[in-house]
């Protein structure tokens, strides 16, 4: 199935990101297959700083932006509040970084999927605090350079499995999605915003500062990182039914890991090592979707 | 309707009443009866609102925040804890110029654990651009949620409603009930001035350079300096469509008085008897109980103080390495009189010590024979 891409745009020029920003590429697909009648809700991340700064906005919807750790419990009550207005068109959409996602806002995040609050929740994948300098997160990638995970010191511990997390709260959707592959971001965004009750889309989000990479490699890293296995494309509904939505062909994480300076101390060995991981990951998730 | 209501009860009454359209709290001792309460009116249609059920203290701020931006009246109450995990979102929602209206139980902060009464939780978040309002009694708290809506729904400031642990929270008293009709009409519907609306989007509290902030910071004192006018007038509108009236601070016998005690919260009622007995044996001693402690009525309290010759404060707080937060507060007020009363500042009743009668007819002996006090603190009812 392919899907237009809609032509209208929500996301003008002028917004602060830098060259190659997968975050503010992201949220142009989203706003394009959301449509105009959203708010969004932001929580402290680079796209504090993106959306422009006061007065002005480089977004055509209404933002409210919030605390760093409370995307979850914010998305709950700006929903409640239009439910109590008869307001059952505007979609609420909680835009939030790994750190907000994975790490500070995990608590505020699991209370919202807990009582399957009806809104949609992005997190925004750079893989570490990029708005403070680039420090680790827990979504981190084993190895990786930061500058709190120094080359001598990598950081020692996976990715944290948040998908894993999200589908152990049975929430009616979850999805991963890149801005390699639009049509299938735009069609998760559209398959969530039909959905009732909590929706999850976890989309990666290269930063070319943050993984020492040239801004015009974002897209090619990202169909990479689906195509080594390193982030599949898959969906889960109720917890239980995983799909997977691409199915890569031979190709090492060590193509997707070469192009990245966060990478470049690592040794054959440990590339090696990575590999490991990751096909054991894949084999896993293959299990669950039945594969 | 008269009937008889602990002070979480009365608190759930008030923001029945006002028609309250999302709440979302976290339990914690004392506060809890009010969330329950409040959950079950919501349940059982009784009031008609979105009762969040959150999952810490600090989301039940954060997501009122966001329901208030929305432009839905919110509530939320805590005690202690639960307020210092907020501290945050007290900021935030203050800087957002968002009309919440909260319950906090004074309750002391641990450690070590205590559960009792003691003015530290709230007096410690005084920086953060709410109104603080203090209560006496449950009538008195009753009364005051429904004037905080009508207070914060005009200067778009946040409205704190206090109320001292045990001795109103779970203290039955008689209180009277307005009938749901003449508050409806006191406090109308809420129609939010400004509102995250789909139709008209804007970017609200987007990052603001420093050739912008500090007017967004000056704008929200010059609404607290409004808000000490408001308050008068919609105590006023409420003393007449209703009978009780409380003003931000009360004078009581002071006018002829030598040495005017000051209180807050419930240590007010238990000093109005006391008072009563030692006029009785012609001591010239007066009242003064302080409700608004933000904005702080400065020259309310002036006036009230300018005769006396010796003002003692009672503190049930302290700030560590500097002394009881009423007691800075009254002295800082009276820095620029001419003819200064000597303050006397008493740190007692902490973590829910009893304030009995007895001490505070110590508290104004010692006051009335001492030129001066010992200390910056006096330190009164310690153990033997
Ligand atoms: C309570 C709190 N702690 C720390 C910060 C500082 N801070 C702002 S954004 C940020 C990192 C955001 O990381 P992430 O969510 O991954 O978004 P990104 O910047 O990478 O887009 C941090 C640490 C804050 N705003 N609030
Ligand atoms: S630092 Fe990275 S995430 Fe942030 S704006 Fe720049 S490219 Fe985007
Ligand atoms: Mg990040």
């Amino acid at each position: 199935m392919r899907i237009e891409i809609p032509g209208e745009e929500y996301m003008v020029s002028g917004h602060l990101a830098c060259p190659g920003c997968g975050a503010a590429l992201s949220m142009r697909f989203a706003l394009k297959a959301l449509g105009g009648k959203i708010i969004v809700v932001l929580p402290a991340c680079c796209w504090s700083i993106i959306a422009g700064p006061f007065p002005y906005s480089s977004l055509k919807v209404p933002i409210v932006h919030v605390a760093f750790e409370t995307g979850g419990a914010t998305g709950a009550g700006v929903k409640a509040a239009l439910e109590m207005q008869g307001d059952t068109e505007t979609t609420v959409v909680v835009w939030a970084g790994d750190g907000g996602t994975f790490d500070i806002g995990l608590q505020s995040l699991s209370g919202a999927a807990e009582r399957n609050d009806d809104f949609i929740y992005v997190c925004y994948d750079n893989e570490a605090y990029m708005n403070t300098g680039m420090q680790r997160s827990s979504a981190t990638p084993y190895l990786s350079w930061t500058t709190t995970t120094p080359a001598n010191q990598p950081k020692e511990n996976p990715k944290k499995d948040i998908m894993e997390i999200m589908a152990a709260h049975r929430i009616p959707y979850a999805a991963t999605a890149t801005i390699a592959y639009p049509e299938d971001f735009i069609r998760k965004l559209q398959q969530a915003n039909s959905t009732r009750g909590f929706k999850f889309i976890h989309v990666l989000s290269p930063c070319p500062p943050g993984w020492r990479i040239d801004p015009e490699l974002s897209i090619k890293i990202s169909r990479l990182a689906v195509q080594s296995k390193i982030f599949p494309l898959y969906e889960v509904e109720g917890g239980e039914k995983y799909t997977m939505n691409f199915e890569p062909k031979g190709i090492l994480v060590d193509e997707y890991i070469r192009l990245q300076g966060r990478f470049s101390h690592l040794s054959e060995g440990e590339i090696e090592l990575i590999q490991e991981n990751v096909d054991k990951e894949w084999n896993r998730l293959r299990k669950k979707a039945g594969g | 309707m008269k009937k008889v209501l602990t002070g979480n009860q009365a608190v759930a009454h008030g923001v029945l009443l006002s028609r309250a359209e999302v709440i979302s709290a976290y339990p914690i001792t004392p506060q809890t009866t009010i969330v329950e309460n409040l959950a079950e009116l919501c349940a059982d249609g009784i009031l008609e609102a979105k009762f969040l059920r959150v999952e810490s203290e600090h989301s039940a701020l954060a997501s009122i925040i966001g329901a208030s931006m929305v432009g839905a009246r919110t509530f939320t109450a805590t005690s202690s804890q639960g307020l210092a995990l907020m501290h945050e979102m007290l900021h935030w929602a203050a800087g957002s110029r968002l009309p919440i209206v909260m319950a906090n139980v004074n309750r002391a902060l641990g450690a070590p654990w205590n559960i009792w009464n003691d003015q530290t939780d709230s007096l410690s978040q005084r920086d953060t651009g709410w109104i603080q309002l203090y209560c006496e009694n449950n009538q008195e708290v009753l009364d005051t949620v429904i004037q905080a809506y009508m207070i914060a729904e005009e200067v778009y400031i946040p409205v704190m409603v206090v109320l001292d642990a045990f001795f109103l929270s779970h203290t039955s008293e008689p209180v009277e009930i307005p009938e749901g009709g003449e508050v409806d009409k006191f406090l109308p519907k809420y129609h939010a001035r400004y509102k995250c609306d789909v139709n008209d989007p804007h970017s609200f509290n987007l990052m603001v350079s420093p050739e912008y902030y500090q007017e967004f910071r000056y704008k929200i004192q010059y609404a607290m300096e409004e808000a000490k006018k408001v308050a008068k007038r919609v105590d006023d509108l409420f003393a007449k469509s209703f009978g009780r009236g409380y003003g931000p601070i009360e004078g009581h016998l002071c006018d002829d008085a030598e040495v005017i005690l000051v209180t807050t919260g419930t240590v007010t009622s238990t000093s109005r008897g006391t008072i009563a007995r030692m006029r009785e044996r012609g001591v010239k001693v007066g009242l003064l109980k302080i409700k608004m402690f933000r904005p702080f009525p400065r020259e309310e309290v002036k006036e009230a103080l300018r005769g006396a010759q010796k003002v003692a404060v009672i503190d049930r707080n302290i700030s560590f390495g500097c002394g009881g937060i009423f007691g800075h507060e009254i002295k800082a007020t009276l820095c620029d009189e001419e003819k200064r009363p000597q303050v006397f500042d008493f740190v007692t009743g902490l973590g829910g010590r009893d304030v009995t009668p007895s001490l505070i007819t110590e508290i104004i002996e010692y006051t009335c024979q001492n030129e001066r006090p010992e200390g910056e603190i006096i330190w009164a009812g310690m153990r033997g």
